[in-house]
């Protein structure tokens, strides 16, 4: 008899749906069907059936082709590796649970390497904007029952986050705003013509590359000056009626994405749109809130911030202190000044994602990719160790956009053999110290932690 | 288990009403016993002062804004000195950083090198209590427990309204369930619901915006509810108005909600009320000009109402990082210093604000809420009710409370600060700590970090005491009660390092290192009470309509709180 199992939380996009619900067959190892998620999250664990997934460690032989080797393998290697690295850069966690990023925790202790995170390349300028003016936000819950005025700033929920619109910010009724869209105005502020600018009440289409300048010229406005005829492209009208939605508001909301901190200003347009934010607080309740991309992107900021202090950029190859310098640390910069000798990608794709130049440096060094299944990283790496997919054959904390933790949790049983991340990642601790003849640290949490192979105690 | 006897120190007990005899302190198992066989470990305490060790009843420690804290500050570690120590994997323990929020695992270090083996987190988020059971689980050697917040729920606030006691303490007590949570803590009730509009509620009748019920209704239901559960932890409360002058008078008014309210309990709690961090609620004046001390005027009622326990909440005149749940008051802050201002508004249940704060000796209101910390203390009748906090790290990192300990015992080491400042005669006019000779004992210490607290938290059997029975915690600090030091900063030196520390029948410290990263235990409350059909449909509801995550997964797994230690509570029907 196929199983239903309801609160299944969505491992793909920033939303982190927890309301998804999948019929597993009979004996626990394929989704026959998934129900509420978007198309993306419907085809995520649908992929989770794929045949083709990888079950063994694949290591890179001298004419080029992979072989496969047993784990044990896989992780001596690793181990090894990561030892005789004076400086390894182990990178990604934006599609793995917080077990895992603990975990790699240990292990970047003991390899003194820098450890980083996919808001490296992502929302990288909104940290940068917090560490100077800080960062007034809510949990999503809160737009969905408060907000009567929605604004989305260099961003596109209907095709990143496709039920971002429907959970949180324009359709749900909730607690004060039982009228749902019809109370709801929406401002969407991108160059083009999206989907999500479409649905908007009011649509400005700025300048590219010109959002500081019209953040600039929001505050002005809301503190009475004047500003020229036209901003960044929008005329001096629009914009003083834009600001007159927003303070009019019972409680503005700002989403931002990328069209902000991945165009001219990038860290400068977020500080100048948190100003705002704080700004509109002096005329009502006003909150902004970075979209980010991944449904546990959120985990490694608040792992390593309370495991080490920094959310990304971790060096922690002078054995004593963890130090961050983003331009410094940072996964791209490192690798463009070739100053780390060992790469290691995890749920992420590097291969992918960075500019050519940082990847072709990185490939000078060895190269490991870790992911459940084939992408471009694994496909030029050195060593790729699969492991179990969170959210779908291993359960765990994610920590969604809003940083508000859920507990996702397994919907199959994982592949014979096959690891999860933080499995993983502590075996490779253990032969790490082995090796080095030192004793692990497991803190309380571990002891009990050790769990055998394949079996999902969490899927309730 | 091992057998340890900590041989010959002064013992200090207050719970046996032990000042300073000489004597053993024997430990098998885990636990303090009568004594142990030859074949035990000796710890040679001659010459030294042996406590049990430290209680701390309100420090924010493990969290969503205690991490926002160090996510936005990289500046925090930049400081050098002994933040930066040499301790990490090659010596066997985890790297530590941060100054005034330190990391998980500097937190656990530091509390154990200077002697203390449990900390209450003082307000965790109920929709964020997966988060605060991480951190604390990634937190070495002490035990932990964390207080839920409810003066801003909304189930609390229309069951209330209602006045119906009976559905509030349920929700108590499926919430404590739920988040793996020690008691009842209120913050700046109803003023944080209010700042979901952006308002605040800063006397006890201003009614909450839509929910239209005042401050004064929600402590004294919150009152009610607690002894009708008979939890071991009081209501623990964060008065509204905190922070701005004049506010002592509602203080005292919030303070009056207690009495006639009986305690109610299986655990030894003799108080109804546990009022936090009291310094920052002491203030008299009608502005920054005029702002003045009114300790004593609190004190004063504090003393006779014996259904009271308070904590300090001492400015450490460091720079620090501020953090409450008492959003509207972060907002107000940042208004006035315009450093960079955190906040998270949690849907249906409460609010967070952070903000960097400089206590600057130069500032004379910085000075004045130095002064009045101490001045509460050394007002302080009875010690078993009056605890040493620094609401960390609002008022100050707890790593000061050594020095807060040198100030209460010294008052050499008071004028002299007293002496440092710029604004010194403007200072001494304001406050009265000037005329205060009082100087505390060991045994007042003891009381105020140890037996106190723990009495306090309903857990005097297992914390803060020497008896036989109780958890083997025991600190050792180099400190001889018949030669006491004429220096002062002797005092602090050591009781921030600990010559020895067992925890739970453990050497965790040796000469104020850490030798062992101990097991720590996640304390938490259960209450066994007859399901509440009304509640539990009111609870469906609203995960199903207001809530953004599902109900199924809401509630904290067993394996984040690892290692748990469980309090049960039988409730009758």
């Amino acid at each position: 008899m196929p199983k239903l199992i309801t609160g299944v939380g969505c491992p793909y996009c920033g939303s982190s749906c927890d309301d998804l619900e999948v019929l597993i067959s009979d004996d626990e190892t394929k989704v026959l069907e998934v129900h509420n998620a978007c198309i993306i999250g419907n085809n995520l664990f649908h992929h989770a059936n794929d045949p083709t997934r990888p079950r063994l460690p694949r290591q890179r032989q001298p004419d080029g082709s992979m072989k496969e080797i047993p784990y044990e393998e896989a992780i001596d290697y690793f181990a090894k590796t990561l030892l005789a690295a004076k400086k390894p850069l182990i990178y990604g966690f934006g599609s793995t649970n917080c077990e895992g990023m603990s975990a790699v925790g240990r292990i970047a202790e003991k390899a003194g390497a820098v450890l980083d995170n996919c808001a490296t390349i992502c929302h990288g300028p909104s940290f940068l904007a917090m560490f100077d003016n800080g960062y007034p936000s809510c949990t999503l819950g809160e737009a969905k029952n408060r907000a009567d005025v929605v604004v989305f700033w260099g961003c596109n929920p209907m095709h990143a986050h496709p039920r971002h619109t429907s959970r949180y910010s324009i359709f749900p009724r909730g607690y004060f705003t039982g009228k749902g869209q019809m109370a709801r105005t929406v401002l969407s502020i991108d160059p083009r013509e999206t989907d999500t600018a479409k649905l908007a009440d009011v649509h400005l289409m700025l300048d590219q590359g010109h959002d500081y300048e019209l953040f600039d010229a929001f505050r002005t406005v809301l503190r009475g000056h004047d500003i020229p005829d036209k901003v960044a492209g929008i005329d001096k009208e629009t914009i003083i009626k834009a600001v007159d939605i927003m303070k009019k508001a019972r409680f503005c909301m700002i989403f931002f994405g990328m069209g902000c901190t991945h165009t001219d200003g990038r860290n400068h347009n977020i500080d100048a749109a948190i100003s705002l934010t704080r700004d509109l607080n002096d005329h009502t309740k006003c909150s902004i809130m970075a979209m980010r991309g991944h449904y546990n992107i959120a985990g490694p900021g608040q792992v390593w911030s309370w495991q080490f202090g920094f959310p990304y950029c971790i060096d922690l190859s002078k054995g004593t202190h963890a130090h961050m310098n983003p331009g410094e640390t940072s996964s791209i910069d490192l690798a463009m000044r070739d100053e780390v000798d060992c790469f290691v990608n995890v749920g992420a794709d590097a291969g992918a994602h960075f500019p050519i130049q940082a990847v072709q440096h990185l490939k000078k060094h060895p190269f490991i990719a870790v992911d459940p299944n084939f992408c471009m990283a694994s496909e030029i790496a050195d060593l790729h160790i699969p492991v179990r997919i969170a959210g779908v054959d291993e359960p765990g904390v994610v920590y969604r956009m809003d940083n508000v933790p859920i507990q996702f949790k397994a919907v199959l049983k994982g592949l014979p053999g096959v690891p999860s991340d933080e499995e993983l990642f502590d075996r490779v601790y253990e032969r790490m110290c082995e090796l080095t003849l030192t004793q692990p640290i497991w803190l309380a949490a571990k002891e009990h932690r050790k769990y055998p192979h394949n079996t999902n105690p969490m899927v309730s | 288990m091992a057998e340890i006897i900590v041989k010959g120190g002064f013992v200090i007990d207050p719970t046996r009403k032990i000042d300073g005899d000489v004597g053993d302190v024997a430990i098998k198992d885990g636990k303090i016993v009568d004594k142990v066989s030859s074949s035990a470990k000796v710890i040679d305490a001659k010459g030294k002062v042996v406590m049990a060790g430290g209680v701390d009843v309100h420090a924010h420690v493990a969290g969503p804004k205690v991490n926002v804290g160090r996510l936005y500050r990289p500046e925090d570690k930049l400081l050098s000195g002994f933040c930066r120590s040499a301790m990490a994997q090659k010596n066997g323990y985890r790297m530590e950083s941060g100054f005034s929020i330190p990391s998980t695992f500097k937190t656990g270090y530091d509390y154990a090198r200077m002697g203390y083996g449990f900390v209450m987190e003082a307000a965790m988020p109920p929709i964020h209590s997966p988060h605060v059971h991480e951190e604390i689980h990634d937190t070495p050697i002490i035990d932990e427990a964390a207080l839920p917040v409810f003066g801003n729920n909304w189930f609390v606030m229309d069951y209330l309204k209602k006045g119906e006691v009976e559905n509030t303490a349920s929700y108590i007590a499926w919430l404590l369930k739920a988040t793996k949570g020690y008691g009842v803590k209120v913050v700046n009730p109803g003023g944080t619901a209010a700042w979901g509009w952006g308002l605040n509620c800063v006397s006890l009748d201003d009614p909450v915006p839509y929910f239209e019920i005042t401050p004064r209704e929600i402590i004294k239901g919150l009152i009610e509810a607690n002894e009708y559960l008979g939890l071991p932890h009081s209501m623990h409360v964060h008065q509204n108005d905190l922070g701005n002058p004049g506010n002592y008078k509602g203080t005292i008014d919030s303070l009056k909600i207690s009495e006639g309210v009986k305690p109610k309990n299986k655990f030894g709690r003799e108080q109804v009320m546990h009022s936090t961090h009291l310094q920052f609620h002491s203030y008299g004046g009608t502005g920054w000009g005029d702002f003045e001390s009114k300790a004593k005027e609190v004190m004063d009622y504090v003393n006779k109402n014996k259904a009271l326990t308070v904590d300090t909440g001492n400015v450490t005149l460091d720079e620090t990082t501020t953090m409450t749940a008492d959003g509207p008051f972060e907002h107000h802050l940042q208004g006035l210093n315009h450093l960079k201002w955190c906040n998270v508004d949690v849907e249906m249940e409460t609010a967070a604000g952070v903000v960097p704060y400089v206590y600057d000796p130069n500032i004379k209101v910085c000075d004045i809420q130095w002064a009045i910390g101490l001045e509460l203390a050394l007002y302080a009748k009875d010690m078993n009710r009056i605890f040493i906090t620094t609401d960390h790290p609002n008022a100050g990192p707890f790593t000061r409370y050594p020095r807060v300990m040198k100030w209460l015992m010294s008052r050499k080491a008071r004028e002299s600060v007293l002496n440092s400042f710029k604004h010194k005669d403007k200072v001494i006019a304001a406050t009265t700590l000037h005329q205060i000779d009082r100087e505390l004992t060991l045994f007042e210490i003891a009381q105020m970090t140890r037996s106190g607290p723990a009495k306090c938290l309903g857990m005097s059997n297992i914390y803060g005491g020497l008896a036989p029975g109780m958890s083997a915690d025991v600190a050792v600090f180099d400190l001889n009660y018949k030669n006491m030091p004429s220096d002062p900063d002797m005092i602090e030196k050591a009781f921030q390092r600990a010559a020895c520390f067992i925890k739970s029948g453990e050497v965790v410290v040796k000469d104020g290192e850490v030798v062992s990263n101990g097991h720590k235990k996640t304390v938490w409350v259960n209450v066994n009470m007859p399901e509440n059909p009304q509640v539990k449909r009111d609870i469906t509801q609203s995960f199903t309509k207001d809530y953004t995550v599902q109900l199924e997964n809401y509630s904290v797994k067993d394996y984040l709180a690892p290692h748990p230690f469980v309090i049960n509570v039988d409730v009758e029907a």
